[in-house]
């Protein structure tokens, strides 16, 4: 896992105590409303997400720019692909 | 004879509109919201606009409400998934004495789990003091539940007040506007307020829909886990017959509640001046009416008649064609002596005598003046046979109620 630390987010989606799979709609949500080249914060405490948010990436050819450990949750950025 | 209805604070009639709204639900658009065929999105449709109606009434934006079964349920919802969200914070929530089941039993539920709970004491008008509420707030507080109005007395709390109180130290406010959203406007906004309960049948609707406003970016732990509906935060297939009948219900409060709260004041100020004028040895519970700032709700007028009990009064009452309430559920199924009318002060043995009668959109004055002819007579019968008929005998000081006037 890639470990990150003050990423500046453009938008930013906070679902904590939410759980599977409404990280991955929200992340899908979020991201048609961002432009190419921004990021979005996805604040959740859903432990899957550890490896369904970097695979969406990678799958949707979005940038997983990485994780941040908060006290009781999970701080994701991704970076929209551009055009 | 028809009997005449005074019990709105137990349940409404479903307005005919609101029932052909929610009709082709149970029929031909019977879909799932999340079905992606079109079946399916005609109902997701229904659910969105129910939901922008609903936040309207509250002055909210539709992805604030969150539609739950009841109001009780959205009352549970809102006390554990807010103290559970925020405990990190602390552990250490605040209730009001005049709180409904709803609000004090997941309360206590989490007293069980190791929260702290204070319960805020009332005043003999059943109104919370915001000073109390000041006092009682501590670093380890996540949270502040405090009824809009009481469906047994009739108080409308001073919750504007008691929410900025709130936000000023940090803490969430919620309210439960379960008997108020009926009669009196509610701007979440203008309250100051995080999380607001409502309940359909309680303004015309059906049974079997209720919502949780809460304000954007609050986190909430769901109650009910599954899948996402309601964004993940109250899983379950959606009621839509009940969900679009709380949306139609919604929009006719809206335009209606100047109106309703107009009608509704002249009949319970009628009612109440009647019963006090014509019963001797009767009180009023909660406040007096036509005295500066509206401190009651429209249409709630309660008593406690002395040295009879309340359940043989009802039941007489009802045999008159009159179908009025203790007001509370210890008093009517319990037979215990209602926590909020003690709380207020009033004694165990007075608390019997308990009753409410809560006016509605199809009472008339004619309806006011038939209960005015016939309750004075039940009491009249019923203070005759009743081993109390000479008063109460020795009452402690203590035991005094509220004074008539």
């Amino acid at each position: 896992m890639k470990f990150v630390e003050g990423i500046k987010a453009d938008v930013t989606a906070d679902i904590v105590y939410m759980m599977c799979p409404m990280h991955l709609l929200k992340l899908e949500e979020m991201m048609k409303t961002l432009e190419a080249g921004q990021v979005l914060q996805i604040m959740t405490d859903y432990d899957g997400a550890l490896t369904d948010i970097p695979e969406w990436c990678e799958k949707t050819g979005n940038e997983f720019l990485g994780v941040e450990e908060a006290p009781d949750f999970y701080k994701f950025f991704i970076r929209k692909k551009g055009r | 004879m028809g009997a005449r209805y005074f019990d709105y604070m137990a349940t409404n009639p479903l307005r005919p509109e609101v029932l052909e709204a929610m009709m082709p639900f149970f029929k031909e658009r019977f879909g799932n919201p999340l079905s992606l065929y079109e079946l399916g999105q005609n109902a997701k449709t229904a659910l969105e606009e129910a939901r922008s109606r609903v936040a309207q009434l509250v002055g909210a934006k539709p992805q604030e409400i969150i539609f739950t079964s009841s109001g009780a349920e959205a009352n549970n919802f809102a006390i554990r998934g807010l103290a559970s969200a925020q405990a990190k914070k602390g552990r250490h929530i605040i209730v009001s004495k005049m709180e409904h089941h709803s609000v004090l039993n997941p309360a206590r539920a989490l007293e069980k789990e190791g929260f702290a709970v204070t319960y805020l004491p009332v005043d003999k008008h059943g109104l919370v003091d915001p000073g109390a509420l000041e006092s009682a707030i501590t670093r380890e507080t996540s949270l502040v539940s405090v009824i809009h109005a009481s469906p047994e007395v009739g108080t409308i709390e001073p919750v504007r007040e008691l929410a900025a109180i709130a936000r000023k130290n940090g803490v969430l406010f919620h309210t439960d506007a379960v008997a108020s959203a009926g009669y009196l406007p509610i701007d979440v906004e203008a309250l100051g307020v995080d999380a607001v309960s409502i309940s359909a049948h309680e303004f015309y609707g059906p049974k079997g829909a209720g919502a949780l406003y809460l304000k954007g970016g609050t986190r909430i732990l769901p109650l009910i886990y599954g899948g996402i509906q309601e964004n993940g935060r109250r899983a379950g297939t959606e009621n839509i017959p009940a969900i679009a009948g709380m949306g139609k219900a919604a929009e006719l409060t809206r335009a209606e509640l100047p109106e309703r709260a107009g009608k509704l004041t002249q009949l319970r100020d009628r009612l109440i001046s009647g019963v006090l004028e014509k019963i001797e040895n009767v009180h009023l519970t909660g406040p007096a009416i036509g005295q500066g700032a509206e401190q009651r709700l429209p249409g709630h007028a309660s008593f406690c008649v002395e040295f009879i009990e309340g359940e043989a009064m009802l039941l007489m009452l009802a045999a008159k064609g009159i179908y009025a309430a203790s007001g509370s559920a210890c008093s009517s199924k319990a037979l215990k002596a209602s926590p909020v009318l003690l709380s207020m002060g009033v004694s165990a043995q007075l608390a019997q005598g308990s009753i409410v009668f809560s006016l509605g959109m199809e009472n008339t004055v004619e309806d006011i003046e038939y209960a005015l002819g016939e309750f004075p007579a039940v009491v009249r019968r019923l203070r005759e046979i009743s081993p109390y008929a000479g008063g109460w005998g020795k009452v402690k000081e203590t035991d005094q109620c509220i004074p008539k006037n």
